[in-house]
């Protein structure tokens, strides 16, 4: 039987056991597990699998931006033309339990998905696609968001004490509109799945993030039990949020295999996936701030209205981390929803506060040059002892450090003024702005087997999305099991391996990682009950096990293997503390006098998150972030046709991702830290912290450059040329 | 339509819908899904592969243009246990994150390396004769055809930069 060793966090853990281990390897900046596969070649993605016999399908798209579908026509050339009432209308939210709406006859949003044609070759399923006639009952519906009265969710609404009051009472206020255009994920793999049957049991290779609820939503999609349905995701090519819920080309691909009684790939078109995946919603964006004459806020008010397909419950969490960054006695939060039909709305990098961060800090930006206070010293006067409202304790606080050890860093004292620094036709300016990110655990499982020969394996449906999930979960077990890195082999994205968190939210690291050292401390009981110890008192280093003056090779002490599953739950410090991972950003750009073109020559972040598991791939998830934030600030926006929304900008070239040349060398630095509230691991999430604010930075930089603020994003050379005037 | 392609030194005779591109040849009918399609339009680079030593989208190209040319793709650069040096250099230096991008990076910066030593200036060349230091505006504007959502770059260009300084340390030696 295999032990489970069990832990919710109900309480502070200041016991630091990671930095008592003796093998030295975890936080190493190690290569990573996985490196080799990839710089060759040989990981195989979602597309990647070769089963004999397999046909291929591609996905047919609604012309019109809401209605019925009538006929659909015939497909020469193709095995066979499919619309089930079980094929899904759009992506499915994270951690849903369920599958998205279904009934691809009935049309939400132009391109949606309506059916699927199979062929022999992608060539032959591609043209047939392309090629089918579709006769439609079309509806008029509304795609713009001012096009319609907003919603006002009463549980996304809050308020304490007066803003107009507060606001008429300062000594320096700011009352700003901003706008975000709709932004896209655009991981570089496109979604794509294989399905195969064998009898009443489907296995499905699919771009996914969080297996677990995967399983969930498609067996519930699908009409089948969970446990006829294996999903495999060994490695994703980025997922950004995109691949949180199951999408189209999975369960048509499901459906498809099943019906044709053969193996069908559906892989989306890049087109495709800037219809079909979730999108963040655009965001208009009021802040108002009310400061007093010591340079302390007195009130903050921050509006915010986003939009979604009616039928989806997701609404883009802009003001999440509004409530608890800065004090200030008076505050208000409203939160608009527009019900209209463009694509469906939902999780992409850090949903809220890369938005929603980004804005807050432009708006602090402005207060500041308002109020004649250095933007630093500004956020400084301004961190609250406790979370506003709640009162509740920050389960750690970081955010001066990093401010101060950022401005050090960077040479903020050397910032000019506004248009002083000047070369040639260049006009040079710093910016800066805080970091913010809410942090959180979710349930996790994980397995690990040690093995007589001094190998481990570490089993979990967890996911490696880019992340660097193999790595930091074969560093911890090596750490606590006292095994070099390279004598554990972690095996995931799989499920049937232990449920696992998944990866979005930041979440991932924390909560996989406390589940594997939970199943090694099971097994280092285990061990220390041979050798006649306390767990406490053992020391594992290099497949030797030492107490007081015994050492014992682990072969003496393991006959086969061990095996033990760790379960880790959040529990009462989720709602005792407010936890958050904390930052500073800072720029440097050039913007061009005569074209308004804007480089960014150096950016650097400060963050804190906890224990770093590995500093190489934490570095990596930072510089992604950060690149996200000049992609915000200067080039990414998803434009929509305002007579029928659907999305003009739906490939990479239309679409402006940052590349190389829009990206210097980045500089990252990492706080020390531990939280004790966040598990044994004592560590935070860091995929989403480097995008939060990052593009404030770069937007604030232009302002010291030349003078121009943009408040409607991106800010492209237009808007750029536009406020500098003739 | 009868297609004979040379892919890392393998000859390889293919009966291929004319509209098969040299990716998905790659990819569907000669299993080296090493090459990654995540646009199909030219605009990712993830596709790149080495034709006759030159770097283009295999996306872009149709199978039966490749007829009878020399193709060099990812697997043909190095293996897990034999990586090529530039290979080498993203390992060591995180120059990635999911991976996706990265075979098309790696292929289009061994290409891009000898456009260099073969004194192809580019857009912010300081000079159009050469030799061009690979400074990182250098690497950047060359690799700018290589899109990376995880955002690599910055590894990415410290990976080039070891390996094309360790490419002429090796030169000059010999």
């Amino acid at each position: 039987m295999t032990l489970t060793r069990h832990l919710r966090v109900d309480g502070p853990n200041h016991d630091d056991r990671l930095d008592l281990m003796a093998q030295g390897v975890l936080g190493q900046p190690l290569n990573r597990l996985e490196g080799p596969l990839k710089v060759t070649g040989r990981a195989t993605y979602a597309a990647e699998a070769r089963p004999r016999n397999m046909a291929y399908g591609v996905l047919v798209q609604a012309t019109v931006p809401a209605g019925k579908v009538l006929e659909i026509g015939d497909a020469p050339g193709a095995l066979a033309v499919i619309q089930d009432k079980r094929m899904v209308r759009y992506a499915a939210q994270g951690m849903d339990e369920k599958g998205p709406t279904s009934g691809p006859d009935r049309i939400e949003y132009m391109g949606q998905s309506i059916a699927l044609v199979v062929a022999e070759s992608f060539e032959a399923a591609r043209h047939a696609a392309q090629n089918i006639a579709v006769r439609y009952k079309s509806e008029d519906v509304p795609v713009l968001p001012d096009a319609v009265a907003p919603e006002l969710p009463p549980k996304k609404q809050s308020a304490v004490g007066d803003v107009d009051k507060a606001m008429r009472d300062a000594a320096v206020t700011l009352d700003q509109v901003w706008h975000t255009p709709s932004q896209m994920s655009a991981a570089m793999e496109p979604h794509a799945a294989i399905a195969e049957w064998d009898g009443d049991q489907v296995t499905i290779r699919a771009a996914l993030q969080m297996l677990s609820s995967n399983r969930k939503q498609m067996a519930d999609a699908l009409g089948i039990k969970e446990k006829n349905l294996r999903l495999l995701a060994p490695y994703v090519g980025g997922g950004f949020g995109s691949k949180l819920g199951i999408n189209a080309e999975a369960v048509a691909a499901a459906i498809a295999a099943k019906q044709l009684g053969r193996p069908v790939m559906v892989a989306m078109t890049r087109q495709q996936v800037f219809d079909l995946a979730h999108r963040r919603s655009e965001t208009r964006q009021r802040i108002r701030l009310a400061l007093d004459g010591d340079g302390r806020l007195t009130g903050i008010g921050h509006d915010v209205l986003v939009s979604n397909l009616p039928s989806s419950e997701f609404t883009e969490p802009v003001a999440q981390a509004t409530p608890f960054t800065y004090q200030a006695a008076q505050r208000q939060v409203v939160h608009a929803v527009a019900r209209i039909h463009r694509g469906c709305a939902g999780s992409v990098r850090a949903p809220g506060e890369a938005v929603g961060v980004t804005v807050f800090e432009c708006a602090m930006d402005e207060l500041a040059e308002a109020a004649g206070i250095d933007p630093v010293e500004l956020r400084l006067r301004n961190i609250p002892d406790v979370e506003p409202t709640t009162e509740r304790p920050f389960s750690s606080h970081m955010l001066a450090e990093a401010l101060q050890e950022g401005a050090r860093l960077f040479g903020w004292s050397g910032r000019k003024s506004v248009g002083q620094r000047v070369e040639g036709e260049w006009m040079i300016g710093m910016g800066m702005a805080a970091a913010v990110r809410v942090n959180m655990l979710i349930e996790s499982r994980a397995r690990v087997t040690l093995l007589q020969d001094g190998h481990a394996i570490v089993e979990t449906d967890m996911t490696d999305i880019g992340t660097g999930t193999y790595t930091i979960l074969g560093q911890l077990a090596a750490e606590m099991l006292g095994l070099p890195a390279e004598r554990v082999e972690v095996r995931l994205g799989d499920t049937d391996f232990p449920p696992a968190s998944g990866s979005g939210g930041s979440f991932g690291a924390a909560s996989s990682g406390n589940s594997v050292y939970l199943a090694c401390e099971e097994i280092r009981s285990q061990i220390a009950t041979v050798m006649g110890c306390n767990e406490a008192d053992l020391t594992l280093q290099d497949g030797v096990a030492r107490a007081g003056n015994v050492s014992r090779p682990l072969s003496e002490l393991i006959t086969g293997q061990v095996t033990a599953d760790g379960h880790l739950q959040p529990g009462k410090t989720e709602k005792s503390h407010r936890q958050a991972t904390w930052g500073s950003h800072w720029a440097e750009v050039a913007v061009n006098r005569w074209t308004g073109e804007v480089r960014v020559r150096r950016m650097m972040g400060v963050f804190a998150c906890g224990r770093v598991l590995n500093e190489k791939t934490a570095r990596s998830q930072c510089l992604g972030g950060m690149s996200f934030g000049i992609g915000i600030a200067l080039t990414e926006a998803m434009e929509h046709d305002p007579r029928d929304g659907h999305a003009v900008s739906r490939d990479l070239a239309e679409y402006h991702v940052p590349t190389h040349a829009d990206v210097p060398a980045l500089e990252v630095h990492f706080l020390p830290e531990r939280d004790a509230y966040v598990g044994p691991l004592q560590a935070k999430g860091l995929g989403e912290l480097g995008i939060c604010g990052a593009g404030a930075a770069v937007l604030n930089a232009i302002h010291n450059a030349c003078g121009v603020r943009v408040r409607d994003l991106p800010a492209t050379p237009d808007k750029i040329i536009a406020g500098l005037g003739g | 339509m009868q297609i004979r392609l040379h892919v890392n030194g393998d000859a390889h005779d293919l009966d291929l819908d004319p509209r098969t591109s040299l990716l998905d040849a790659l990819r569907h009918h000669l299993g080296l899904t090493g090459t990654k399609k995540g646009c199909d339009h030219g605009q990712c680079g993830a596709c790149t592969v080495l034709m006759d030593g030159r770097r283009i989208n295999a996306c872009l190209t149709l199978a039966c243009m490749a007829d009878d040319v020399q193709i060099t793709t990812i697997e043909g650069l190095g293996t897990p246990d034999r990586l090529s040096p530039l290979q080498q250099q993203f390992l060591d230096h995180d120059g990635f994150q999911c991976g996706y991008c990265t075979p098309g990076q790696i292929c289009s910066a061994t290409g891009m390396l000898e456009e260099i030593a073969a004194g192809w200036p580019s857009h912010v060349s300081d000079n159009l004769e050469g030799p061009f230091a690979p400074s990182h505006a250098e690497i950047a504007e060359r690799m700018s055809g290589n899109l990376c959502r995880c955002a690599a770059y910055t590894h990415i260009v410290a990976a080039i930069q070891q390996a094309a300084m360790a490419g002429s340390q090796r030169e000059d030696a010999a």
